[in-house]
């Protein structure tokens, strides 16, 4: 269970008092303050809030991509805050998989091939890379499209796909900017249905970034933040009868 | 390896511009080949300049004769072991445009001073019992179709002698045994020469060529022999065979620098087009290689990613250096005798290789920075 109030212990991603800052000019732009955050293995937590808020700032710090000003982020006991550029890069290869808005596929690789990259990293061979890409197109249900090339895919496609290589080395969480913001709402259901089923099948832990409730509902809970503090947690549930739908 | 399919993908997104590239890369190399060949000819860098052969010419100019009496004096120095000496023929076959150099030289000696030009004994022994024989460079006989036997008319304007028929009898044909050896030249027996030239001319050579005993004497003799006729009226110069061949290339002026700086501008335009590329390139995919780092491949990965397709550009414009080792040989044969034998040697292959190499590097070396210094979070707010 997703909590905000930073008393918790043991959860799987521990936020404390997380801050960041951009200075812009002469002056100091505060996007995140005192973020507090526990998140469990195999929650699905949606972040919703106005552009600008924190969400995607938010992501970036969980997920290892920047570092915050003040404040910790702990992830499977893994203090990341403090890692140097070159570890960081490791343990993000290690534990997250990233699923973006705009898919970004390599667009002259194949699905095979783009699903294969994380594993490139690993030292699986040749035989057990195509094994666990050719499982996890198969989880996406692209198994029949693994020799196409991002240009003969739907925008779905595209984004299973992604979703498939965020996946295939098996990371610890998966942090999903905006996954069905470029998408129509049948492709958009399809994507979710398919995070539902990592979730709930197999376990993944999964934080979303959304603007649209509906994509918000298919997650277990869903947070609001408004600038740059999360102010209400609720079960999903709650969250739809607050008004989402 | 298995990074190189992504590193092959990457290579061939924009197969005309990777043409074009391949294609600035080849020309490139194909014009610092050649022009290595040419500077290696004038410079006589291969095995056509031995450091035992001296050269002794009329200090006036290389114009002037000498007295064939010198040749007994210049024998009896301490280290030479022989002497040999060449007239300028300067006659025309047929057609002025068919040139090729003629000497007028010493049978009995030839062969102690130039041991790496080789006639077979038997064509040999021909030509020493004809007046009239001639003994002819390979590539000669090659370029007009020559075989021995043949008879071949020559009309020379020198040492007064535009009225003599001259004719000469092939009786064999020499090879070098370096690939720099010129095989080009046409040989003349002295005598046959010396009963038709004017009575003034009769004991007068061109220039001597001195084999020594040991290289490190060269200094010692070639002082020697130039302070026994000082003060004469036919003063000498004498020089090592490498000394005597770069003087000659000076004639034309300084290549070496001509050679040089036009290699520089070509390698300075070439980075600039290829560092241009790659620069393009890194940033037409900046997006993905925020991916690439986000998913967990390092800054270093990234660089040599970038680092290998321009190698890899590198490489493949290698194919102007065969093109221009394929084209050396019809070069020669196109300028048979106006220039110094023109050889592609493994050397200039591999320093070609390498200037490529490091082109590539350097090309991709700006770009490949940028890459491994982007971030991630800012190269995915630009999508």
């Amino acid at each position: 269970m997703v909590s905000v109030d930073g008393g918790k212990s043991g959860s799987l991603i521990q936020v404390r008092e997380l801050d960041k800052t951009y200075r812009r000019g002469n002056e100091d732009i505060h996007v995140l303050q005192g973020l507090n955050l526990d998140v469990d293995q195999g929650d699905f937590v949606a972040f919703m809030g106005p552009s600008g808020s924190g969400k995607t700032t938010m992501l970036n710090l969980l997920g290892g991509l920047d570092v915050p000003t003040r404040g910790s982020v702990t992830v499977a006991g893994d203090e990341i805050t403090h890692m140097s550029r070159g570890k960081l890069t490791e343990w993000r290869a290690r534990h997250v998989g990233f699923i973006f808005q705009m898919y970004n596929l390599i667009p002259v690789l194949t699905a095979f091939q783009n699903v294969e990259l994380p594993l490139l990293l690993t030292k699986l061979s040749k035989a057990e890379r195509r094994k666990h890409v050719e499982a996890a197109l198969a989880i996406v249900g692209l198994a029949d499209r693994m020799h196409h090339f991002p240009r003969q895919l739907s925008g779905g496609q595209e984004q299973r796909v992604a979703i498939a290589r965020a996946i295939v080395a098996d990371p610890t969480f998966l942090l999903c900017d905006e996954p069905t913001g470029d998408l129509d709402r049948k492709s958009a259901d399809e994507v979710m249905e398919l995070l539902r089923r990592l979730v709930d099948e197999y376990g993944k832990t999964v934080l979303m970034v959304t603007h649209d409730p509906v994509v918000a509902r298919i997650a277990k809970q869903t947070l609001h933040m408004e600038k740059g503090v999360l102010v209400e947690a609720g079960a999903r549930q709650e969250v739809v009868s607050g008004g989402a739908s | 390896m298995k990074f190189a399919r992504l590193i092959w993908a990457n290579l061939v997104r924009k197969k005309v511009r990777l043409l074009l590239t391949i294609g600035s890369f080849a020309v490139a190399l194909f014009l610092f080949a050649i022009l290595g060949v040419v500077n290696n000819a004038f410079s006589l860098a291969g095995g056509v300049v031995s450091a035992n052969r001296l050269v002794v010419t009329n200090r006036t100019s290389i114009i002037n004769l000498l007295p064939l009496s010198y040749r007994d004096e210049i024998l009896r120095v301490p280290g030479v072991s022989y002497v040999t000496h060449y007239n300028w023929f300067g006659g025309v076959y047929q057609d002025p445009k068919n040139f090729f150099p003629q000497f007028v030289m010493d049978p009995s000696t030839q062969r102690q001073v130039y041991p790496e030009l080789k006639v077979p004994d038997q064509q040999w022994k021909t030509f020493l019992n004809d007046r009239q024989g001639a003994i002819v460079g390979a590539a000669t006989m090659k370029r007009f179709g020559w075989k021995v036997g043949d008879r071949i008319p020559l009309h020379t304007t020198l040492y007064g002698l535009a009225n003599v028929p001259f004719e000469f009898n092939i009786d064999g044909v020499y090879h070098g045994t370096h690939p720099q050896d010129d095989e080009t030249q046409f040989w003349i027996q002295w005598d046959y020469f010396r009963e038709n030239v004017p009575q003034a001319i009769k004991g007068q050579i061109g220039w001597y060529v001195i084999r020594i005993a040991n290289p490190d004497d060269a200094p010692r003799i070639a002082k020697t022999i130039d302070q026994m006729y000082i003060n004469s009226p036919n003063e000498t110069r004498t020089e090592t065979e490498s000394a005597y061949a770069a003087n000659w290339v000076k004639q034309f002026g300084n290549i070496k620098f001509l050679i040089v700086t036009i290699g520089m501008v070509v390698f300075f335009t070439l980075l600039l087009v290829t560092g241009n590329t790659m620069a393009i390139a890194v940033r037409e995919r900046t997006p993905e290689l925020a991916i690439l780092k986000a998913i967990g491949f390092s800054d270093r990965a990234v660089l040599g990613f970038i680092l290998s397709e321009s190698m890899a550009i590198a490489i493949a414009g290698c194919v102007g250096l065969l093109l221009a080792a394929g084209a050396v040989p019809a070069l020669a044969q196109a300028m048979p005798g106006m220039l110094p034998p023109l050889v592609m040697t493994p050397r200039l292959l591999l320093s070609g290789v390498g200037a490529a190499l490091l082109v590539g590097i350097a090309s991709a070396i700006l770009p490949g920075l940028g890459a491994m210094r982007l971030r991630v979070v800012n190269a995915l707010r630009r999508v």
